[in-house]
């Protein structure tokens, strides 16, 4: 990738008639400079980059950064190395009062340009197209029919977004709904995203995973995760008043540390579980104050009897 | 295509000689300002009341005594009287009565002094000047939120404002920048130079342009009222579910920016108009003046995007206030519908921004190179490639939504390829710095800021436009810090080139170029202090418009918000100089100072009523610097006939002369 932007020529190299060769002096300049830039994004910087390497999706992320910063750093590089040396070698001297040459244009310079700027952003979009396919989405949220899916039996876990909470239902183990977020290390995971009220977006920054939280749709995203530790859960959608304090914390833990983290919480809340809706790709709003009274009725639940304890002020 | 403008001539108010002086009213019965501000208070009251009146039944919101109907309604009939009490509508009735029309562009030119400003003028000067101040107004008091968007974000907890008080400074900061900086340059430069640039008395629509101005004072007036009603929780996008939950604030919302809408579709549409019917004999395509080009483009953006969104936001009002559910999911709307609308328009809104900006970059630089611009052709394409692929892009803001995953790799190509024609901007100046003569004036300084700036933004956005990097990168302070490289670092610092550059012109008085040097330094340094390490706050995981953040991005952040005060300060700066020179120095310019080959630089500073004498004959390209024997811009005085022969028959405005 880099050899490629590094063998790019300068595109605004017109003849020079007599005199210095400008053009060679800029490319001089240049051409250290973009190479030892490369080196430095890709060895150096690199394996440094967000979002990390948690997951799947996470580690493909961090390699398109990569990717892009090495094509952009020549090409910024040679804008800035171009003006810099115009500004010091072609500004006025004092006491200098002509014009400059005449020079309308250059249909090589142009031509060249135009053709090298068209390869770049071909290559990105098609570098770009491959990578969304291979990474299984890249950790977006596809909609609810996503078209590039892992193999397999992936983990289900459904993200209910809400002003201003998170909460996850797995409903392969009995669909309990939790406010904790914990997932096997090395097994793919299908996130169902979706909203009881307005567009939350759910962003577990780590794990390189960002899906729109719309009401009544279910959108899907997938991710595997690589390694165990903790991660941030932030909503990336201005919700309202409390959007800024919508955050959590999930955890990646091995595949047996979840297996009994399922079956215990599943028993811890069965409970709650009979009286929850049952498993759906979507929920209707309205039953939530019906759960709500339900619960009180069962004596479940937190302050003033509401699953969820309204610890932020109801939006007025 | 004719445009006979001869039978206003010959009809004199109540039937007097032309040139005649009108009857003398007395000035509190003339429309100005105070008539405008009687005329939307009667109106908001008559409007509130007659919602009452109407949605009684409708839904009354909590701690209100009333529902959305009445604000609404009080609004929009308030804008009707403000431009009633205008005397916008004096003229029409006049002409639907069959009584004579007064030639008002001729009153409002003769009227001196400061009055003319606070009027609905028909001069395209004056009301180039009203925009220039009304922007910077606008401009001023959008950034003041801003400051204190920052204080909050001195710390990683609340701490100053309460929460909803923080979301309503991010939604008057965003909404109030977004729509009113859209006519930043298109009002004050496009209104008033671009008649000028291509060789015309007047602007084609004088009734309509002057309309577009006098919108936005309502329109910001009503988007400020809306902290009176609890503000708005949505930014400046106004997503739909959270957009008809929100409280009253939501109206202003709605109707202010449907308002602005609708003034900049009238200010677009009169540019275009002017641009393609008024031009001088001579004034060719090829020889139009890239800000012209610029001003083109950035209208046929606004005239067909703007319907769009003023679509969207009577959707939005029609949600709060009669039920209707275009946006409802459990009644068969679509939240997605109104990410859609709002996109399609809100997409070429950001070239909206943009555009005018390499406009005047692209003006300035052959005069301070002192060279022909490299590559007419390709900047002019360049402009129009940007104007037509920003239409194909917008769903590149719902690339996470769920929203037609399979296009995304259209979308993603689309997005990636308008780097082409924007990357033309970038040849078109390094080709004219090629070998040139540069002059360090402060204009071209800001101009050069620009460059920089931009190339930043533009690089920026080419991450934004992956669809796995973006995974990392929407909805982050990376995106925030994109969007002010292109517009603050773009559009702001082109158009501070553009008023030190024309203000000499627009004025006849030179800023001062010492404070005007100060400004620079101080602003060109804070904005990239301050909006430079907010790419590393997003890539870190910081999202936007949140008031609690990750305790480590604490220094980061405050070193941020210091920065943004010291932006402030600079813009204080320029605050200060422009209204030093121009109310206390008043150092008078009145030649060429740039010896610029533009055509509006051929005329007294500031340019006489009427512009010309006589229409000129454009005789060469504007840029034709250093070029051995290129004739002058233009024949100012051309022989008896020369005009009208160049027409063979054709009546048009021109032919006048």
């Amino acid at each position: 990738m880099s050899a490629a932007a590094d063998a790019a020529p300068p595109p605004a190299a017109p003849a020079a008639p007599a005199g210095p060769n400008h053009g060679l002096r800029i490319f001089l300049l240049w051409l250290p400079l973009a190479v030892i830039a490369d080196l430095v994004i890709w060895i150096v910087w690199g394996p440094h980059l967000p979002p990390g390497t948690m997951s799947s999706s996470a580690a493909n992320q961090q390699f398109d950064i990569k990717v892009m910063a090495v094509l952009a750093a020549p090409v910024m590089i040679f804008v800035l190395t171009y003006f810099g040396y115009a500004l010091i070698v072609w500004r006025q001297r004092d006491g200098d009062t002509e014009d400059g040459p005449a020079l309308h244009g250059n249909s090589r310079v142009q031509a060249s340009w135009i053709t090298i700027t068209s390869v770049i952003v071909l290559f990105l979009a098609v570098f770009g197209t491959v990578e969304l396919k291979i990474a299984n989405g890249a950790g977006a949220g596809e909609g609810p029919s996503p078209i590039w899916k892992p193999g397999g039996a992936p983990l289900q876990v459904q993200v209910i977004g809400q002003q201003w909470k998170f909460t996850y239902r797995y409903p392969q183990f009995g669909g309990f709904e939790t406010t904790q977020l914990v997932l096997p290390e090395g097994q793919w995971v299908a996130f169902h995203v979706t909203s009881l009220d307005v567009i939350h977006s759910f962003w577990a920054y780590q794990l390189g995973v960002k899906a729109d939280a719309n009401p009544g749709v279910d959108n899907v995203a997938y991710t595997k995760p690589e390694h165990t530790g903790g991660f941030v859960v932030r909503c990336s959608e201005l919700c309202g008043l409390w959007h800024g304090a919508m955050f959590d914390y999930g955890r990646v833990v091995s595949m047996s540390a979840f297996r009994t983290w399922a079956a215990s919480t599943r028993v811890q809340l069965a409970a709650v579980t009979r009286i929850l809706p049952p498993y759906a790709t979507t929920y209707d709003p309205t039953v939530v104050p019906q759960i709500n009274k339900a619960m009180a009725k069962a004596g479940i639940g937190g302050a003033n009897g509401y699953y969820y304890p309204p610890q932020d002020p109801v939006q007025p | 295509m004719a445009i006979d403008i001869q039978p206003e001539k010959v009809k004199g108010p109540g039937g007097r000689e032309p040139g005649a002086s009108r009857p003398a009213r007395p000035w509190w019965l003339r429309p100005a300002i105070h008539t405008a501000v009687a005329g939307a208070v009667i109106g908001y009251v008559v409007g509130h009341w007659l919602g009452n009146f109407l949605g009684s039944n409708y839904q009354q919101l909590p701690l209100s005594d009333s529902s959305d109907l009445p604000i609404v309604l009080g609004y929009l009939l308030a804008v009707v009287g403000w431009i009633a009490g205008l005397g916008v509508f004096n003229d029409p009735l006049r002409q639907m009565t069959g009584r004579p029309v007064p030639v008002e562009e001729e009153d409002a030119s003769a009227a001196a002094g400061l009055a003319r400003y606070f009027r609905y003028s028909l001069d395209h000067k004056v009301v180039g000047i009203q925009y220039l101040v009304g922007m910077i107004i606008y401009f001023c008091t959008a950034g003041l939120f801003a400051m204190a968007i920052r204080a909050e974000l001195l710390s990683p907890a609340y701490h100053i404002f309460s929460s909803s008080t923080y979301v309503e400074l991010v939604g008057e900061h965003g909404t109030m920048m977004m729509m009113l900086m859209s006519s930043l340059v298109v009002g004050p430069f496009g209104n008033y130079l671009v008649p000028i640039m291509i060789g015309s008395k007047r602007v084609a629509f004088p009734r309509i342009e002057a309309l577009s101005f006098w919108l936005t004072p309502a329109a910001f007036l009503i988007l400020f009222s809306s902290l009176m009603l609890g503000g708005f929780p949505f930014g400046w996008t106004g997503y739909a579910p959270l957009s008809i939950q929100a409280t009253q604030g939501a109206d202003s919302y709605a109707v202010a920016f449907g308002l602005m809408g609708i003034s900049i579709i009238l200010a677009g549409f009169n540019i275009i108009v002017t641009v393609i019917c008024y031009r001088a004999p001579g004034m060719r395509w090829s020889r139009l003046p890239m800000f012209v080009w610029s001003m083109l483009a950035t209208s046929v953006l606004m005239v067909l995007a703007a319907p769009v969104l003023v679509g969207g936001m009577y959707m939005i009002i029609t949600d709060r206030t009669v039920q209707t559910a275009f946006f409802a999911d459990q009644l068969g709307g679509s939240s997605y519908l109104y990410q859609n609308l709002f996109w399609f328009f809100g997409h070429p809104e950001v070239y909206i921004l943009a555009l005018p900006g390499f406009g005047i970059v692209s003006e300035i630089i052959p005069v301070f190179c002192r060279k022909p611009l490299f590559g007419y052709k390709t900047a002019a394409a360049g402009m129009i490639g940007v104007t037509v692929l920003s239409f194909f892009v917008w769903q590149h803001h719902l690339f996470d939504s769920g929203l037609n995953p399979d296009m995304r790799p259209l979308f993603m190509l689309t997005t990636e390829l308008i780097s082409i024609p924007t990357g033309l901007i970038y040849l078109v100046a390094m080709g004219t710095f090629w070998k040139a003569k540069i002059r360090f004036t402060v204009p071209m300084l800001f101009a050069l800021g620009m460059y920089f700036n931009f190339l930043i933004g533009g690089i920026s956005g080419v991450f934004l436009s992956d669809v796995p990097a973006d995974t990392t990168e929407h909805g982050s302070f990376f995106v925030m810090a994109h969007f002010h490289y292109t517009i603050m670092g773009g559009l702001i610092f082109a158009f501070m080139a553009g008023v030190y550059y024309w203000l000499p012109k627009m004025m006849g008085i030179k800023l001062n170029q010492t404070i005007g040097k100060i400004h620079f330094w101080t602003m060109f340094i804070f904005f990239n202090s301050t909006f430079l390490p907010l790419f590393a706050v997003g890539l870190a995981g910081q999202p936007r418009r949140v008031f609690e953040y990750a305790s480590n991005l604490q220094t980061i952040n405050d070193w941020v918000s210091i920065s943004a005060f010291c932006l402030g300060g600079s813009i204080l700066i320029f605050v200060i100089n422009f209204v030093w020179s121009t109310v206390i120095a008043r150092e008078r310019e009145e030649g060429n100072p740039w010896q610029s080959r533009g055509l509006e630089w051929q005329v007294a500073s500031p340019p006489p009523p009427g512009n010309f004498a006589r229409i000129p004959v454009v005789l060469s390209g504007p840029y034709e610097y250093g070029t051995p024997g290129a004739p002058p811009v233009a024949d100012l005085n051309p022989p008896a006939g020369v005009v009208a022969a160049a027409f063979t028959g054709a009546p048009t405005a021109a032919a006048e002369a």
